[in-house]
């Protein structure tokens, strides 16, 4: 039963990870840098709570995040694609932008610097255990990572996504329009981050500062991690999970310190990105603009 | 020497228009925000004309900022320039304030102030610069990304350090240290009295030292070079002879050593204390500080600017949520990246042009 717990409880954790790594797979894999999807989580937690604010419904929340994720990944689309803007510091800059946005609007909307109105979630009526399950979203993010892979070897639109990332000069010749490729998995990838931090909101009822709290780095470590594939990315994802869910247990024994168990995750990090699991190559034309 | 004039008349467009372009759009969406509001731009920033250059203890402010701002700014623009991305600061500047109120703690009450303040900076370069080893060293050694590395670095510091001072050194009921001994910076109001109640102090001397010396650093020695090359061109500098992993080592662990000595400005400068949270935020203001300034002595103006809208979003607290200014700051950053690859084709485009010409008339 304990362990049964724990699953579910790891299982939990690694949503938000699980739907930010496929966005950032899918957008890396095309051959631009992920590294807003903080600001995309963060953005879709605030749209999600503002949607379930306004609508009332837990299913406005879901519209609202794939929503800011998407307003947040049009931004980034705008000035990399369309501007040739530096692809780190807009990543830097969009963070930057998710954290000052979304305080403001929480101060315009909620009159609170610190978190909103409670919004409601998905089987309230029910217990803890029932109540992760009758969120959608729950089986959403655990799809995502098999429907990427799917896409990715399967379709036409996965060959010309790594085409672009590989080999964009070869796409263009072969007739792949790589701007609008980029551009649609720019987009997905803000949708699919959105939809994450639009989970961790409807968990937790309500949207707090910097809620996400490095989420969409630790997703775009897992993507390293899982040298850009999608199924390596997801049990790189989980991997996180079940290292956090440990934390929290050992937490509740208190063996150690919450500080220094809150460090296991990014030590984790670090180390599986000593290289352990094997080098990875990462996408030839990755952040090299068009 | 024509050629030449006009080489600089180049650089320093490349240089000029970008920011003040950034600078324009971002204040036309402040603009739309302060009237999303309902209030007025023009009495908004008012206010926060008046609440820092205006008038004295804001103006102070302004320069105690500045001067963080300027030291988290360079250790970005120093690793940028051999190429790396180093989002270490925050923890870094952290690390640096602690390791100086650590060894200011240390001393004995009544040491001569020179040694004492000189031991306290060598501890927040050495603590910081420690940081910027650790992630230099998982760069060159395994070849990490020094992005994602140094963002966890970040995350391990400080959890780190609120451990460290919230069970074995803090003033009881409190999240801070003792205050230190020895090593303290005077005010700069000492010298300048209007300045009274503000928090700057000599620290900022240091801060324009170091800018100094970072410039001589990148401009004048074989390191210098050498960290040009491979931020430019990396396969082409590897294959001249240069290490590639010894260059981003010493990069990141100098961008780290000037991030860490940005904490004396806070404990040795005003406080006389290490805080838990005291970097808040100042690290990451330094990769927009280095993204708009670009060169050391260009990080030392656009940091004034950073410390003004900061300092400036306490005083529009009246009328705007001081978050406004978070927000404006990240779409400087936003606008400075997304015009400076048309400006800067812009500029050659007309250069072409104009040597065409000057080609068809002769």
């Amino acid at each position: 039963m304990k362990l049964l717990s724990m699953v579910e409880q790891t299982l939990r954790i690694a949503i938000p990870y699980l739907f930010a790594a496929a966005g950032g797979t899918l957008a890396e894999r095309s051959g631009i840098v992920s590294l807003a999807l903080e600001g995309y989580m963060l953005a879709g937690a605030f749209s999600a709570v503002l949607g379930g604010f306004m609508t009332g419904s837990a299913w406005g929340a879901i519209a609202g995040g794939a929503f800011g994720g998407l307003v947040f990944a049009a931004l980034h689309a705008l000035a990399t694609l369309r501007f040739k803007a530096n692809q780190i510091v807009i990543g830097v800059a969009l963070n930057l932008l998710a954290i000052g946005a979304t305080r403001l609007f929480l101060k315009l909307v909620f009159h609170s610097s610190s978190n909103s109105a409670r919004v409601s979630g998905f089987g309230e009526s029910a217990s803890a255990s029932v109540a992760t399950f009758a969120n959608p979203l729950f089986f959403v993010g655990l799809l995502t990572t098999p429907a990427l892979a799917w896409m990715m070897k399967r379709t036409a639109f996965g060959l010309r996504v790594r085409a672009a990332g590989e080999h964009p000069r070869a796409a263009e010749t072969l007739g792949v329009d790589v701007g609008r490729i980029r551009l649609v998995a720019v987009l997905v990838s803000g949708v699919l981050a959105g939809l994450g931090g639009a989970y961790l909101a409807i968990e937790q009822h309500q949207f707090t500062d910097e809620m996400t709290a490095g989420r969409g780095f630790i997703a775009l470590a897992a993507v390293i991690t899982g040298s850009w594939r999608p199924v390596r990315a997801g049990v790189a994802c989980l991997l996180f999970a079940a290292a956090e869910t440990l934390q929290i247990q050992l937490q509740t024994l208190a063996v150690l310190p919450s500080q220094v168990l809150s460090m296991i995750p990014y030590v984790v990090t670090l180390i599986v990105l000593t290289g352990f699991v094997g080098r990875s190559e990462e996408p030839a034309a990755l952040g090299k603009g068009a | 020497m024509r050629a030449r004039t006009s080489q600089i008349l180049t650089r320093v467009a490349e240089a000029v228009f970008p920011p003040l372009l950034a600078l324009l759009i971002a204040f036309v969406v402040g603009d739309v925000l302060i009237l999303a509001f309902g209030k007025s731009p023009a009495a908004v920033y008012r206010l926060l004309l008046e609440g820092t250059w205006r008038n004295p203890y804001g103006f102070g402010q302004v320069l105690y900022k500045a001067t963080t701002y300027a030291f988290t700014g360079l250790a970005f623009a120093l690793a940028r320039r051999a190429g790396l991305f180093s989002i270490g600061a925050e923890g870094q500047l952290a690390a640096g304030a602690f390791g100086a109120a650590v060894v200011g703690l240390a001393l004995p009450v009544g040491t001569p102030w020179a040694p004492a303040a000189g031991l306290c900076l060598v501890a927040a370069a050495f603590a910081g610069g420690s940081v910027g080893a650790t992630a230099g060293a998982l760069k060159a050694v395994f070849g990490e990304h020094e992005v994602i590395v140094t963002i966890m670095v970040n995350f391990i510091v400080l959890a780190a350090l609120n451990w460290v001072v919230a069970t074995r050194l803090h003033d009881p009921e409190t999240l801070h240290t003792p205050a230190i001994h020895a090593g303290a910076f005077p005010r700069l109001s000492e010298v300048w009295p209007a300045l009274h109640g503000s928090a700057a102090n000599f620290t900022i001397v240091l801060a324009v030292v170091v800018v100094g010396a970072v410039a001589a650093l990148l401009s004048l020695t074989k390191y210098g070079y050498q960290a040009t090359a491979v931020g430019l061109q990396r396969e082409a500098a590897a294959a001249a002879g240069i290490s590639l992993g010894w260059t981003w080592f010493i990069a990141l662990t100098l961008s780290g050593a000037i991030a860490g000595l940005g904490g004396a400005n806070f404990v040795l400068g005003y406080k006389g204390y290490y805080e838990d949270g005291m970097a808040g935020g100042a690290g990451f203001s330094g990769i927009a500080v280095a993204v708009v300034g670009k060169s050391p002595f260009g990080v030392l103006f656009v940091a004034l600017l950073f410390a003004t809208l900061s300092q400036g979003g306490l005083a529009i607290h009246a009328s705007m949520p001081k978050q406004f200014v978070e927000v404006l700051q990240a779409t400087v950053i936003f606008t400075m990246a997304a015009v400076t690859p048309g400006v800067r084709a812009m500029i050659a485009g007309s250069r072409v042009a104009r040597r065409a010409a000057a080609g068809e008339a002769s």
